[in-house]
């Protein structure tokens, strides 16, 4: 019985030790940015325009919105390929297709990230400079490379999804006279509308939080972007770029620009629960 | 016990386990912390040091940025401070002493395919606050300048920035690399580029500008000529003791300082 005890009680332990990592990291992120946040005012932090350290300007709107420029841009990239390929190997392909298919999509998710920013430095970027314009270190480079890295994580959940479509709605609508595609356009993919939607939020949040492959191939201007051939720095990649040096108040301020990243993942992450409970 | 009892107990036992975990500090040996710059440099030195004089406790390069590193050795962190600017007039002011061990060159380079092969420092100074936007404005082919400038905090954009921005702040449409290579990586492929790095790791696959009419040069450097040179010094709090003394008397014999001029730096004479 004691034994019994003692074993709950060392794996409890266990167990809380990942929630108070988290809370520890949490508790640090806000002691160290808050205030800083305080110090310059969190409307001026977050919509000021320059970010000038040295000078004791900390503006993070340009990061803001590079940030939302290259999120946005994945996901025109990353959704319709990945709703496809989701589509095609649950719905059209031969099994043994989709057996190949699905160990290939998951490889994508193993390579590194930095291997995807060296591709895009080594290859993209001198593309969209030649044929483009612009430096080719830009928003579209970054928006490239994101959505070919949010594919694993749109595909499979994707394909759950769809695979969890009861058979019966699929032998209705076929028995009522639609054809192949009006049954998976009309009814299974409404059917599954909360699992793509998780998928899509999630792929979001990786986009968001990906910070080497983006220092690479995005050039990290501080300017405000006004095109996707135009540079860009995001949330993420400024702390990685800048964290080495910084020390005092600009130490600071990179935590305090990590809470408007925890922000920013963490109602992604509610969106995503909340999306996949409702709406059944 | 009861359940929420024996929850609240693990979590506490759980900080406590992680909070009893402590880091040690480095005992006996030498630290040196300090600019990025100058911290290739010092290992190598350490590495040359510590060879000749085996059993000698251990030599520690931390990097950290010019700033922290001249802080360190304030606070007494760290027993000598790197850093590749010059003090300022209220770091002096706290007892601190500069060692020049070294002299870097900074050098403004750009594509080798770019017909512009020579600038004024003012010419760079209005380049990079973002008031000459065309190449066709200084001789060059007409099109855009796309300016490479390092991350903030960099000792080598701090010379920069000191040298030649004299208070104008760069442009914020530059691109921002976090390194000398990668500076240079980005100029070697992009014909529109210009960027700065340490003349040290100027290569054929980029173009240093002659500055005024001076070639970017270890000759140039040392005739005194060429007009971005920036020193590499240990900092120093009070006088050098033991270890501390011996490896700055190392690194300022004409054996170690040949070696900082292979590797492309300009030696103390």
């Amino acid at each position: 019985m004691f034994k019994e005890k003692l074993i709950g009680y060392v794996l409890s332990i266990i167990a809380f030790s990942a929630i108070a990592s988290l809370a520890l990291i949490t508790f640090f992120i806000f002691r160290e940015g808050f205030p800083v946040m305080v110090k310059v005012g969190p409307f001026d932090f977050l919509v000021g325009r320059v970010w000038a350290p040295s000078r004791g300007e900390f503006g993070i709107l340009p990061m803001v919105l590079g940030s939302i420029w290259v999120t946005a841009g994945a996901l025109l990239i990353g959704v319709p390929l990945g709703l496809a390929v989701a589509i095609f190997t649950s719905e059209f392909a031969h099994p043994t297709i989709a057996q190949a298919l699905r160990p290939a999509i998951q490889l994508l998710a193993g390579i590194p990230s930095v291997i995807y920013g060296f591709i895009g430095l080594i290859i993209l970027v001198p593309w969209i400079r030649n044929y483009l314009g612009g430096p080719g270190l830009s928003i579209l480079a970054g928006a490239i490379i994101l959505g070919i890295m949010i594919l694993p994580n749109i595909i499979s959940i994707s394909e759950d999804a769809i695979r969890a479509v009861p058979r019966e709605y699929r032998e209705g609508a076929l028995s009522l006279g639609a054809t192949h595609w009006q049954t998976i356009w009309h009814v299974v993919l409404p059917a599954a509308r909360s699992g793509i939607i998780a998928s899509v939020i999630l792929g979001m949040g990786r986009a968001i939080g990906e910070t080497m492959a983006v220092i690479m191939v995005v050039g990290n201007s501080l300017g405000i972007p006004k095109s996707v051939l135009d540079s860009a720095t995001t949330l993420t990649s400024n702390i990685g770029l800048e964290m080495g040096y910084a020390t005092g108040l600009h130490r600071q301020a990179l935590f305090a620009t990590g809470i408007v990243l925890f922000a920013f993942i963490m109602l992604l992450n509610s969106l995503a629960n909340f999306l996949t409970r409702a709406k059944r | 016990m009861p359940r929420s009892a024996q929850l609240g107990l693990s979590f506490i036992t759980t900080l406590l386990l992680l909070g009893c975990c402590r880091v040690e500090g480095s005992e006996g040996g030498l630290t040196l912390a300090g600019s990025t710059s100058v911290q290739p440099f010092a290992e190598m030195l350490a590495e040359e040091y510590m060879r000749k004089h085996p059993g000698s406790p251990p030599i520690n390069v931390q990097g950290g940025g010019s700033s922290a590193g001249i802080q360190a050795a304030e606070t007494g962190t760290a027993d000598i401070g790197m850093s590749s600017r010059n003090l300022k007039d209220k770091e002096l002011a706290l007892g601190l002493k500069p060692i020049a061990i070294a002299k870097d060159a900074i050098a403004i380079i750009v594509n080798p395919s770019n017909p512009v092969c020579e600038l004024s420092l003012e010419q760079v100074r209005r380049i990079f606050t973002g008031e000459i936007i065309n190449w066709r404005e200084v001789g060059g082919k007409d099109a855009p300048i796309v300016l490479i400038t390092r991350e903030e905090g960099s000792g080598t954009r701090g010379a920069f920035e000191e040298m030649v921005m004299k208070g104008s702040p760069i442009s914020l449409r530059a691109l921002r690399q976090d390194s000398n290579g990668a500076v240079r990586v980005i100029v070697a492929s992009d014909p529109n580029a210009i960027g700065y790095i340490s003349l040290g790791i100027v290569n054929e696959q980029v173009k240093a500008l002659r500055l005024d009419g001076v070639e970017a040069s270890v000759g140039s450097v040392k005739r005194g000529e060429y007009s971005l040179v920036r020193p590499f010094l240990f900092v120093i709090k009070g006088e050098p003791k033991g270890l501390a003394k011996d490896f700055i008397e190392f690194v300022l014999s004409p054996e170690a300082q040949e070696l900082l001029a292979k590797e492309g730096l300009v030696g103390i004479d």
